[in-house]
Formats: structure tokens, C-alpha cells, sequence
């Protein structure tokens, strides 16, 4: 039994597998949320069994020719410690937003939804395997294509606007880095990204494909100041869906981005470095304020995104030094942000069903009325914050420790001023919720699966903080920042 | 200078020519174009730069770029769709300028 468990190739299962569920879903609707939910639930089997098969090999990394064939003329799918880590994020949200899902949508939009949402998966799954850029180009687009979909899903016309939007920015993302693919394959005659690692040198045609794959990413994952697309498209779809953007679509660009920065990109880290964390620290100044200002909660989600979004970026410029701590932060920011924001975007999901609005100033006693919704806002905006024990605390504590010890004084300023302005954000919501509107109005009925759903995410998020080294052991990063050291 | 990198350059020029009309031009339908124009000048990059040495190409750029294709027809048809629901929906063909709301 246990051997046979070990034979299975279960990053093929986690392509696979809502491949063909998607599929399924599309042909027979009925099947839809049966098939949708055993995925969801099968993808947490598939990352753990991964998970034990990358533990045992010696390398910590995980192998598989697709079909036999290896690197240069087939696809090989690859897995370490930070595939393994965005894995785990995507398999735990989207178990979360499965659940949420199966009561949010009605007839009509559900038809449309599960079937794009498993493909959507397979993207997610696909692009955190591959081992190769031009097929992180395939999966980029396919995750793309069906996250424009998702979010025109509501058909109205902010909706529809907000797509376009979304499509337009993706699409002119996605071409500027395959422009970059092109110019590397020129150089090296290669796509394999551990070959490139290993050829690269700081020629100019490097620097042009780092600029413009660097600049397709940061426009993919909407780092400041081209996050414009954002706040539209998150704050116009449908509640699921702008947990599953803010969670885990723009994550998956940041992974490409840091995955090339770790390999191919390391002899021009230092003078790129710098411009990537000037640009995360506006994004954590900008963002934040841009949501204190908001009035309605899902656009003050949306832009705290933007703004969380700028942590991440904030380690580009101190990993030189502290590769191991810096790069733990940023799996722990990316993990409890994740959990926390698609935690945060269902609640707003609960309180629109139930009020009819997000209007955060009209938000009548919804502690009393919807208790286990607020608590969710609660624990996802204590995470958020930073503040202990939750998980974004930890993240956030390495970070500042980094910072600290190398003397970055900028950088520990503006993390503890976001830190600041994220508290006013969360608790600008959390006060309006505690008392009545001017105008009172009738509650609408919130199915007890959609609120709980919601807080188990957010608890899943608290939770964390009391995990650190057992996480950070299972994913082992100092493998993946240990592999780099070598090749460069 | 070899007829390849020439049109490399060709292909260079398509791409910042479909950047700068994206970025210009308020109708959809020419954002899409020019998103296809960027396309066509990437691809054109690809196809160029496959000359190697010798007579034979390189095949690999030429299987990038039909996949390109496939992305890139799925794409706007995607794009197209979307511009005729907005279309319906608000009656024009142009994002909302979020200045006049």
C-alpha cells in the first residue's frame, strides 16, 4: 500500500486531474459541484503525496519526463521546496473557495463557473510544475484567459469593463514576456531553466529579456505603478472569483518572477534589486492609503492587495545578504496573505448577500447578525495587519528582522507604517460593522456553509503563526536557495 | 547586416508599433489589433532568429510560434467576445473613463 502510494505520479494527478474534471463538468453540469469538490479535496491528497516524494529523493527536487521523453525535446515537470509551498497555497484556497462556491453561485452563473474554475486550476497546478519558460508562457496565458473569464462572470457592465481591463493588461504582459523568452532562446538555444541557469551571463540581450520579462511579471502581479487593472477587475467579479485573483492568480506571475530571479536572473540581481524594492515599498505606502480611502469593502480589499503585494517585493533588495531568512518571509507572507485575503473577499461575499451593498459606512450591527462573518473579518484583518500570533505576523516579523540586521532602516520604516495603515483599514471595517446604519435594512439569508467556509480560511491563517518551523521545514527553501548558490 | 537580424529589427518595429497604438487609442477593437500586431512582431522575432547557421532552421522557435498562434487566436476571440458584450451592455466600444463617473 504504501508503496504503490509512492509509485503514483501525483504532479501529474495535480495537472491532470481538473483537466479532465473541468472537462467533465462542462459536458454534464449536473456533475458539476460533486465533481468540483472531490478535486478540490483530491488536490490536497496529491500536494502531500508530492510533498513525501520530493522528502525522499535526495536533491529536493522532484523529476518526471512526461511521456518518457527528457529535457531538451520533451516536457520534464519540476518540483522543489517553492513549487511544493504555492502548491499547498493553492490546494488549501482552493479547497476554501470550492466550498464557498458550491452555495454563492445560482443556476445560471454555476453552469459557467466550475467548468472554468477547474481549468483554472490545472493552469495554477501546470505553471507551479514546469521546468521550462516557454511552457511557463503556455500556463501563464491559460491561467490568464480563464481568470478574464472568471471575472466577466457577473455579466454586468463593471464587471464586463473591469475583464477588459484585466484581458488587455494580461495579454500585453504575457507578450512582453515572451519577447524576453525569445531573445534568451536566441542567446542560449535552450528553454530549460536550470541549463539557462547554468550558461547565463550579464550580456545585454540578459538585461533586455530580464526588463522585459520583469516587466510583463510586476504587470501580471500588479506591483505599483502598474496595478492599475486591479481594483476594477478583483472589486467587479463575484466574490469567489476575486478570492481566487487576489490569492492565487497574481501569486502565480510572482512565482515565475521569483523562480527566474533565483535561477536565470542571479548574476544581475544587485542593480535590479534595488528598483523592485523601491517599487514594493511604494506599492506597501500607496496601496494602503488608496485603501483607507475607499468606502466600499471590496475595492478596500482590493487595493490592501495592492499593498500586500509590495511586502513581497520588499525582499528583493535584502536577500543578497540573508538569502535563506529573507526568502522564509516572503513563503510565510505569500502563504498567510493568500489564506487571509481569500478569507477576507468571501466575507465581503457573506455581507453582500446579506445587505444587498458593500458600502462599508452602511454596514448595519453585522456582529450581532452575522457573527461567525465577522469573526472571519476579524482573524483574515489580524492577519493582514501582521499583528501575532496569526501567520502574517511571522512573515512580517522575519522580513523586519532582515531588515533590521542589515541596517535597512528605509525598509523597516515602511513596513512598520503599512503595518500602521493596514490596521486603520481593517479596523475602519471592523467599527462599522459593530454599529447600526442610519439606514436600517432587512437581512438577506447567508448560508452557514459561505460564512464558514470564510472563517476556516481565515483561522487556517491564525493558525500558521503557531507553525512556523514545521512549515518552513516541510518546504525547505534553503534547498532552492542552496541550488542557486551552486549553479551561479 | 543579414537578412535575418533585418527582420528581427522588422519585428522590433511591429512590437513597439503595436505598444504605442494599445497604449493610444481609446476603441477596443484597435487595442486588439494592436495586440495582435505586438504578437505578429514577436513571432516575427522568433522566426527570424532561428536562422542559426547553415541552411537548415532551427524548428524550435517554429513550434513556439504555432503555439503562440493557438494562444494567441484563443486570445482574441476571447477579446472580441468580451468587446461585443461591453458593447451591448453599455452601448460603446471603450473602457469606462473612471474621471467622468
Amino acid at each position: 500500500m504504501h508503496e504503490t502510494l509512492s509509485q503514483i505520479p501525483w504532479a501529474l494527478v495535480l495537472i491532470l486531474l481538473p483537466l479532465v474534471t473541468g472537462m467533465l463538468a462542462f459536458l454534464w453540469p449536473r456533475l458539476a459541484i460533486p465533481l468540483g469538490l472531490m478535486t478540490a479535496a483530491m488536490q490536497i491528497l496529491a500536494v502531500i503525496g508530492l510533498g513525501w516524494q520530493i522528502h525522499s529523493t535526495n536533491d529536493a527536487a522532484y523529476h518526471h519526463a512526461v511521456g518518457g521523453w527528457g529535457a531538451p525535446l520533451g516536457i520534464v515537470l519540476y518540483a522543489d521546496g517553492l513549487s511544493l509551498l504555492m502548491l499547498t497555497v493553492t490546494a488549501l484556497v482552493g479547497l476554501g473557495v470550492s466550498i464557498y462556491s458550491v452555495e454563492y453561485f445560482q443556476r445560471e452563473q454555476a453552469l459557467r463557473f466550475w467548468p472554468i474554475w477547474l481549468f483554472l486550476l490545472a493552469a495554477l497546478n501546470a505553471l507551479f510544475l514546469t521546468a521550462d519558460i516557454f511552457n511557463l508562457y503556455v500556463t501563464l496565458e491559460l491561467l490568464g484567459l480563464a481568470a478574464v473569464t472568471l471575472t466577466a462572470l457577473a455579466g454586468s457592465k463593471a464587471a464586463l469593463d473591469g475583464a477588459m481591463r484585466y484581458l488587455l493588461a494580461t495579454l500585453l504582459g504575457s507578450l512582453c514576456y515572451l519577447l524576453g523568452v525569445a531573445l534568451l532562446y536566441h542567446s542560449y538555444g535552450t528553454v530549460d531553466i536550470s541549463t539557462l541557469a547554468e550558461r547565463v551571463e550579464a550580456t545585454p540581450a540578459v538585461w533586455a529579456a530580464l526588463g522585459l520579462m520583469g516587466a510583463g511579471l510586476i504587470l501580471k502581479t500588479a506591483l505599483f505603478p502598474l496595478h492599475f487593472w486591479l481594483p476594477p477587475a478583483h472589486a467587479s467579479a463575484p466574490a469567489p472569483v476575486s478570492a481566487i485573483l487576489s490569492a492565487l492568480v497574481i501569486k502565480a506571475a510572482f512565482y515565475i518572477l521569483l523562480r527566474l530571479w533565483l535561477t536565470i536572473f542571479s548574476p544581475l540581481n544587485e542593480s535590479a534589486a534595488t528598483l523592485l524594492g523601491l517599487l514594493g515599498g511604494a506599492a506597501v505606502l500607496w496601496g494602503s492609503l488608496q485603501a483607507l480611502r475607499q468606502t466600499r469593502l471590496k475595492l478596500l480589499i482590493a487595493y490592501s492587495t495592492v499593498a500586500q503585494i509590495g511586502y513581497l517585493f520588499l525582499a528583493f533588495p535584502l536577500a543578497a545578504a540573508a538569502a535563506l531568512s529573507t526568502w522564509n518571509a516572503v513563503a510565510y507572507l505569500a502563504l498567510s496573505h493568500a489564506l487571509a485575503k481569500a478569507a477576507l473577499f468571501l466575507a465581503a461575499g457573506n455581507l453582500l448577500c446579506f445587505g444587498g451593498h458593500d458600502r462599508i459606512a452602511d454596514f448595519d450591527r453585522v456582529v450581532r447578525r452575522l457573527p461567525i462573518t465577522a469573526a472571519a473579518l476579524a482573524l483574515a484583518g489580524v492577519s493582514i495587519i501582521g499583528l501575532p500570533p496569526s501567520g502574517g505576523f511571522i512573515g512580517k516579523w522575519l522580513l523586519l528582522e532582515t531588515a533590521l540586521g542589515q541596517g535597512r532602516w528605509d525598509l523597516v520604516i515602511v513596513m512598520l507604517l503599512g503595518g500602521l495603515l493596514a490596521a486603520a483599514y481593517v479596523f475602519k471595517v471592523l467599527g462599522h460593522s459593530f454599529t447600526e446604519a442610519d439606514v436600517m435594512h432587512e437581512a438577506g439569508a447567508v448560508p452557514k456553509i459561505m460564512e464558514w467556509s470564510a472563517l476556516l480560511l481565515a483561522i487556517a491563517a491564525v493558525v500558521l503563526g503557531f507553525l512556523a518551523v514545521p512549515v518552513l521545514d516541510w518546504f525547505g527553501l534553503g534547498e532552492v536557495v542552496g541550488i542557486r548558490a551552486v549553479s551561479s | 547586416m543579414s537578412l535575418a537580424f533585418t527582420y528581427a529589427l522588422i519585428g522590433v518595429g511591429l512590437f513597439t508599433m503595436g505598444l504605442y497604438a494599445l497604449i493610444v487609442h481609446a476603441h477596443l477593437l484597435r487595442k486588439i489589433l494592436a495586440l495582435n500586431i505586438m504578437g505578429s512582431g514577436v513571432f516575427m522575432i522568433l522566426v527570424a532568429l532561428a536562422k542559426r547557421s547553415g541552411d537548415v532552421p532551427d524548428p524550435v522557435p517554429h513550434a513556439m510560434v504555432i503555439t503562440g498562434i493557438v494562444v494567441a487566436v484563443s486570445a482574441t476571440a476571447l477579446a472580441l467576445t468580451l468587446m461585443l458584450k461591453l458593447n451591448a451592455t453599455s452601448g460603446r466600444a471603450t473602457l469606462v473613463d473612471d474621471r467622468q463617473d
